[in-house]
């Protein structure tokens, strides 16, 4: 019996990672599609098709190697470009950490970008205006963009458990108040650069950033790894991650079986606005392809905490998947760069890779249907949730 | 069943489609036309990216003037975030670019770090200046508070109401530049007139003013929304300073039929919002696609300094645009007026505030 039901298990996740796979061929022929739809160049030549095939196919050819090329290579294909991509990569690993975190515990945290944006905020700040020896300049940094995500995150947590606010819209609201937050400050003395009038913030000291390692590859990456590790044991090891794993199985269970489902509910938010706010240290503290960390300023954690929810999503909310999805988004970006650099494609193309991947991993059915010997798993539940 | 009715369909349609008879194999590759250089001039966009319909896409058409008018190589990069930046002015180095141009003053850092790393290569900046730049660096900025002191003259003696106003993307620099200039305009209108025309949206005491929030430049119903509340404390003439939300601006002009005007910014709107052509009085200039023309043929030529370009009324870098279909609606004595001030400003006895 406990064979089978082991096997059975074994199955499930072995449909689940040929879902993610196939997800990931498809997106890609998809995008090859797009790029010979969208490139004229290319597209007249199907006039040829069955006059003289070698034209449009060969033009095709020509097209998608050459850019797929560049991807590959812009990716993992030098150790410059490795380090590019987990350099890409430490946020999104973070911030989708702190997203598949609240999903396990059936909270919505649409949030992560307004928590990004408080965590790069108090990490950035402490960073300029502080005079500290080396290694406890950039801890004490580090520590302030954790604090600041997770007030941040603590907030919705509490409004929802204590009102019954839905976490959904108070967190979106709070990114457009962090956002704007962001940019009055940024107006402010306390920010501004010294002789500047437009939103910068000076550079922070060289004694708060993350130590460069190689090229771009900083501390940073595995600080995103360690956080993996913790979430891992939190989930899988700890008393705290058995509630937060059974509340979001079944608040009501939960509440029953003696666990205190208001307060659980405000330490995940917390802990994710925490993980969100990481991520936004990241950006904050993490020199880039110039060996400086960017100065704050309105845009400096971008989309994260978008690209988080897709992280979280693909990573199925579980740590070892979210450190292998924010790895495949780092290199999906890093490698667009260079896709646009060398085959003149739009850096576009890569953000529509990343929703396709996703698309077709939230539709396994789909999937299922295209590709031959795929199956869809019984499951669907993207989300995780299960105690 | 069905997949088998969709790949018939496909089919069929190929079939219809494919069957076109190639050209005769070229038998060349198609020759660069005339003297082609090897010079290689490069653009970086900030995060709006090369179709921001603001100065990301003006800034890009100087660059495709350049390959055209001066037979160069171009390439650009667009950046998602700003932690894009360095990397892909670093790329442009390694692509061996001659003048790599950046647009944004949020590209500053990364620009000079750049330039100060590579000697050899020249660099502009649309939107920026340094007060010590490196010696390969070229600032290109534009006092858009000149051109924008003549729209708020235009705008005061449109105005039937006795207010005008005025709404920005943001409360960047770049942005209030242009306000201070027009409420500037609009107080020296009061002045000679002896008239009360009132600015709302803009203080430039306090710097506070209308602002898009949110999504700010990209937002046309935000600005629509603050163009509308504008009109509703009286205005009449609007100066919308905020990229593609600007369009806001125009739609309630277009739609309150010819009570309310908006100008536009940055290029002459009666040929780049042709749908709103009749409800554009002028427009103010910002000459972004002549300042990298300029600066790429500078460094091409070899006679490219540090020295930063400022667009003027006077270089034409910045400049008040035709009044087009508006030419009967505006008298003859405020033209005059116009003509007489932008001389006065060029020759700067008449001095105007950025």
């Amino acid at each position: 019996m406990a064979e089978a039901a082991t096997s059975q298990v074994w199955r499930e996740r072995g449909r689940t990672a040929a879902i993610t796979a196939g997800s990931i061929v498809l997106a890609l022929l998809a995008g090859a599609v797009l790029m010979v739809v969208s490139d004229p160049d290319v597209i007249t030549q199907y006039a040829y098709l069955f006059t003289a095939p070698a034209l449009p196919l060969g033009a095709t050819w020509a097209k998608v190697s050459n850019a797929y090329g560049a991807l590959l290579l812009g990716a993992i294909g030098s150790p410059n470009a490795l380090a590019e991509t987990a350099w890409q990569a430490a946020p999104l690993i973070c911030a989708g950490l702190g997203v598949g975190l609240g999903f396990r515990a059936g909270l919505f945290n649409i949030g992560a970008q307004g928590q990004a944006i408080w965590g790069s905020i108090a990490a950035a700040y402490l960073g300029f205006t502080l005079h500290l020896p080396p290694v406890i300049h950039v801890i004490v940094a580090v520590i302030g963009g954790l604090i600041a995500g997770a007030i941040w995150g603590g907030i919705v947590g509490f409004l929802k458990a204590r009102t019954g606010a839905h976490e959904v819209i108070v967190t979106i609201m709070l990114n457009y108040v962090a956002l704007q937050a962001l940019s009055w400050l940024l107006s402010t003395p306390a920010f501004l650069r010294p002789g500047r009038v437009d939103p910068i913030a000076p550079v922070i000291a060289e004694t708060a950033a993350f130590p460069i390692l190689f090229r771009q590859l900083n501390v940073g990456f595995f600080v995103a790894l360690a956080a993996a590790g913790a979430v891992w044991w939190l989930l899988d090891r700890s008393t705290l991650g058995f509630a937060i794993r059974a509340v979001g199985a079944n608040p009501a269970a939960a509440g029953t079986a003696g666990m205190n489902v208001p307060n659980v509910t405000i330490i995940t938010m917390a802990l994710s606005g925490l993980l969100c706010g990481l991520a936004g240290v990241q950006y904050a503290l993490g020199p880039g392809a110039d060996l400086v960390a960017t100065p704050l300023s309105i845009g400096l954690v971008g989309t994260v905490g978008f690209d988080a929810i897709t992280v979280a999503l693909l990573g199925r909310s579980k740590p070892l998947g979210t450190v292998f999805a924010g790895l495949l988004f780092g290199g999906l970006h890093a490698g667009g760069l260079a896709m646009q650099s060398i085959a003149q494609t739009p850096l576009t193309l890569s953000t529509v890779l990343q929703a396709l991947i996703v698309l077709f991993v939230a539709a396994p059915a789909l999937v299922g249907a295209l590709l031959p010997k795929v199956k869809a798993p019984a499951t669907t539940s993207l989300v995780g949730g299960e105690a | 069943m069905k997949k088998s009715l969709i790949g018939s369909g496909l089919v069929a349609a190929m079939l219809l489609a494919g069957c076109a008879t190639p050209p005769p194999a070229a038998t060349s590759t198609p020759a660069a036309s005339g003297a082609q250089s090897n010079f290689l001039a490069c653009m970086v966009s900030d995060e709006g990216g090369f179709d921001d319909k603001s100065f990301n896409e003006t800034s890009y058409k100087g660059l495709k003037d350049a390959e055209k008018q001066l037979g160069i190589k171009v390439d650009e990069l667009q950046s998602k975030t700003v932690a894009d930046y360095a990397g892909n002015v670093q790329k442009m180095v390694e692509r061996k670019c001659n003048i790599i141009v950046t647009v944004g003053f949020a590209l500053g850092d990364a620009t000079a770090a750049s330039a100060k790393a590579n000697p050899d290569v020249d660099y502009a900046i649309v939107d920026y200046s340094y007060k010590e730049p490196e010696k390969n660096v070229k600032g290109l900025t534009f006092n858009t508070a000149e051109p924008s002191f003549l729209a708020g003259y235009l705008a005061a003696s449109l105005s039937k109401t006795g207010v005008v106003g005025t709404y920005g993307g943001a409360n960047y620099p770049t942005v209030t530049i242009f306000m201070d200039g027009y409420a500037q305009g609009v107080a020296h209108y009061n002045k000679q007139k002896g008239a009360s025309v009132k600015v709302v949206g803009w203080d430039r005491a306090s710097k506070t003013g209308s602002f898009i929030p949110g999504n700010q430049f990209s937002d046309v119903a935000g600005g629509k929304q603050l163009a509308t509340n504008l009109v509703a404390q009286g205005a009449d003439v609007i100066l919308p300073v905020a990229g593609p939300a600007s369009e806001g601006g125009l739609q309630v002009a277009a739609e309150s039929q010819g009570k309310v005007s908006s100008l536009w910014v940055d290029s002459d709107g009666f040929l780049s919002m042709p749908k709103y052509a009749a409800v554009i009085p002028s427009s103010v200039g910002k000459g972004m696609d002549a300042a990298v023309l300029e600066a790429i043929k500078e460094s091409k030529e070899k006679t490219f300094t540090n020295k930063a370009y400022v667009g003027t009324l006077a270089n034409g870098g910045a400049y008040l645009a035709p009044f087009h279909d508006w030419d009967s609606k505006v008298s003859a004595e405020t033209k005059s007026e116009i003509e007489q001030m932008k001389k006065d400003i060029e020759a700067g006895t008449l001095k105007v505030e950025a």
